[in-house]
């Protein structure tokens, strides 16, 4: 412990750190959100945060934010019939054209046509949040087989 | 076969924070705080409630070796453990005005879901712990 202990009591506040600013996207995904603000959230450079959290999650904030924004995108075209522009919007997308090509690229399919077809999930919302959300691995191509 | 679900456990990085939050923040009351020699038995439940507490453990010998409580540590750091805590109340929103009045940091806010109203929070050290006002449920008591 004596051996390990300060190396990793700095991991884990950064950890910490990070957790918090990905949290802050979970939470605030509507919400205008750069990457300056986030890192300020972890009390990181930009560069260190993003090169941090990277090797934290596997994947960058960016990226992150975007399948977090997604998510909760496929669920309002589930659950609401809000319709594809508003939903563009409510998530924190501020272009019709990059959600549209983003939702694309991670889902596999257009957001009216998924509307069409996915069922309504009846479990507790984290666990539909956590796991309902597409993977960065393989994602299309995965999803279109299954 | 079985009857009741009486411990479940967490681990928590520092078990006097654990107490300060889980007691003093959540409103959870200590259930056992036991000195064992090789380790410190400690448990919350919810007030009213002691035949179902929470072990706040905390990672390290004898149990583990040093590198695996590391690594236990860096994923509980990350919100990686698991071990999520499902809570309920009877006023959601009046539950979350309170916690955020004393600082909690949340992953949703009070939002309206199929079961009812829930919203997520972060405990100091990375476990993920959700708080639901549930919706009446046909054929189901409470």
């Amino acid at each position: 412990m004596v051996r390990f202990g300060a190396m990793t009591r700095a991991v884990e506040d950064s950890n910490r750190r990070l957790l918090r600013a990905r949290d802050a996207m979970d939470l605030a995904y509507g919400q205008p959100l750069d990457i300056p603000s986030l890192a300020r959230i972890a009390f990181m450079s930009q560069a260190h945060f993003i090169r941090a959290f990277r090797a934290a999650f596997g994947e960058t904030p960016h990226r992150y934010l975007q399948r977090r924004r997604i998510e909760r995108a496929m669920y309002l075209l589930r659950r609401t019939d809000r319709n594809v522009t508003d939903v563009c919007f409510d998530v924190g997308f501020t272009s019709l054209g990059t959600f549209s090509r983003t939702f694309l690229e991670v889902v596999g399919e257009a957001p009216s046509v998924y509307r069409l077809r996915e069922p309504v999930v009846g479990v507790p919302t984290c666990f539909a949040m956590a796991w309902g959300r597409p993977s960065t691995f393989g994602e299309a191509s995965g999803r279109r087989g299954g | 076969m079985l009857d009741s679900l009486r411990i479940s456990q967490i681990y928590v990085l520092d078990q006097d924070k654990a107490l300060d939050f889980y007691v003093g923040t959540l409103g959870l009351e200590v259930n056992t705080d036991q000195d064992l020699g090789f380790m410190r038995f400690l448990t919350v439940n919810v007030p009213g409630e002691p035949d179902r507490q929470i072990l706040l453990e905390k990672p390290g010998a004898p149990l583990m070796d040093a590198a695996a409580a590391d690594e236990v540590r860096d994923l509980l750091t990350k919100g990686r453990t698991g071990g999520h805590l499902f809570f309920t109340t009877k006023d959601c929103r009046a539950t979350y005005d309170e916690l955020r009045a004393k600082g909690v940091e949340f992953t949703q806010e009070p939002t309206e879901q199929p079961y009812g109203i829930d919203f997520g929070l972060r405990d100091p050290f990375g476990n993920h712990i959700r708080v639901a006002q549930l919706a009446a449920v046909a054929g189901r008591a409470g």
